[in-house]
């Protein structure tokens, strides 16, 4: 049976990109806040990654590629546009911010143990602490593989990362 | 406060990003200190209370069909003018040795079945020990040469340091009165159990590649290369496991 190297590509695409749908969907979820927008986003992603598989080089990260090729494409639609020109991706840059010294948010939560108060509280963050808090925490990336998804060096990882769990402590308390 | 340096590490030491002699003398703090293992403690639970609410969305199977239907949209092997005799001569083909094959499909599928229950059984069975590895070492020069003389072969481990993937060490295993490695590696938080045996192991499953599969809710790969036959398994992601195999068999081939 004759098969072309296209269909091999595409085959091999498949087989790597499908066990990541659920979690892309997720995350991408998370990133839209909107069903419509999430699968025209998942739908999306998943094409444009096809279409440039074979630019993808064997051995690297291939969740992290998936993730960064979602997540650019997200930034440039229309929601997420609005998302990142009213809240400034970064202005902290490399260097570590220290973490909450209350314990208070944590005591509250435990008390609480409320899975949908967790919900709000992460939904309630701005879009670049929102996505870095999942990919840790949801996805366990590593710091080098969030680092890889998002672009950007992994001190900006460190640093991103210490204010999403920060912010999500101040709303986890008020 | 004293332990003002240390709680500004905690989450990265919660993270695992720590280097290792780093992560060591934490360990050893929170060990002694009761006010960073308090606060230890409640940060992992907000950890966990992340994850738990972060896995919140479910595409609908209409939607997951859609972006499986959006990939089938390449050319398929059938071409409109030659698909039907292909598609013809194939049924008549099946017809003929129909029930020969499908006897042979129930008894391969029911000894694959077993094989891979058996190595999911050693990898629970090894992580649960209290010493997993005989070896305990991270390096592939001091890991391999344990074998020597303590296995009918030998085998190429790769370099891992520009991966994610670490080695944490090996042991001899046996499978059907057979010896073999067993590597286990770690990924974040997650432990992969790498068998190797001689081609002779399983002779129904030496397909020269394979791809992986979800079995018994774990991730597995076979394959078979060089005359040894490689099993991954581990409940790490499908892409994780694949990216493990790639490694394995670039080493393998080197």
């Amino acid at each position: 049976m004759l098969v072309s190297a296209k269909e091999l590509q595409s085959d091999a695409f498949e087989e790597l990109a499908m066990p990541l749908f659920d979690r892309l969907y997720n995350f991408a979820y998370w990133l839209t806040q909107n069903r419509d927008e999430t699968e025209d986003l998942v739908q999306e992603t998943y094409a444009k990654a096809l279409k440039g598989f074979s630019s993808f080089q064997p051995g690297t990260n291939f969740r992290a590629w998936m993730y960064r090729i979602l997540r650019n494409t997200f930034l440039t639609s229309r929601t997420g546009l609005k998302a990142t020109m009213t809240v400034p991706l970064d202005s902290e840059e490399n260097g570590r911010e220290l973490t909450s010294e209350s314990p208070t948010p944590e005591a509250i939560l435990i008390e609480r143990a409320d899975r949908q108060r967790m919900q709000n509280a992460i939904d309630d963050l701005p879009v670049a602490s929102r996505e870095i808090l999942l990919l840790c925490e949801v996805e366990e990336m590593s710091y080098r593989e969030i680092a890889e998804a998002l672009s950007i060096p992994v001190g900006t990882v460190m640093s991103r990362l210490a204010r999403a769990r920060k912010m999500l402590a101040e709303r986890l308390r008020g | 406060m004293v332990c003002e340096s240390w709680k500004s590490q905690l989450d990265t030491y919660l993270d695992g990003e720590l280097p290792s002699d780093e992560m060591h003398a934490f360990d050893a703090h929170v060990r002694s200190c009761a006010s960073c293992a308090a606060d230890a403690l409640a940060r992992v639970q907000i950890k966990r209370s992340v994850r738990a609410a972060g896995k919140r969305f479910i595409a609908r199977a209409e939607f997951r069909r859609r972006v499986e239907d959006g990939m089938a949209m390449k050319p398929r092997r059938s071409a409109v003018g030659w698909g039907w005799m292909i598609t013809a001569a194939m049924l008549t083909l099946l017809l003929v040795v129909g029930l020969g094959v499908t006897y042979n499909q129930h008894r391969r599928a029911g000894q694959e079945q077993q094989v891979y229950s058996e190595l999911a059984d050693l990898h629970v069975a090894t992580l649960a020990s209290t010493s997993p590895v005989d070896v305990v070492s991270s390096d592939r020069h001091t890991v391999k040469p344990w074998f020597q003389g303590k296995i009918p072969f030998t085998f190429n481990l790769p370099e891992l340091q520009n991966s994610e993937f670490s080695l944490v060490g090996g042991r001899i295993t046996y499978f059907e009165q057979t010896p073999g490695a067993h590597l286990i590696y770690k990924l974040r938080k997650h432990e992969i159990s790498v068998f190797i045996f001689q081609g002779g192991i399983a002779p129904s499953l030496r397909d020269e590649h394979s791809a992986v599969t979800r079995r018994l809710s774990f991730n597995m790969e076979t394959w078979s290369q060089g005359g040894l036959w490689y099993c991954i398994v581990g409940d790490a992601s499908a892409a994780d496991v694949h990216e493990l195999a790639e490694l394995l068999k670039l080493s393998a081939s080197s």
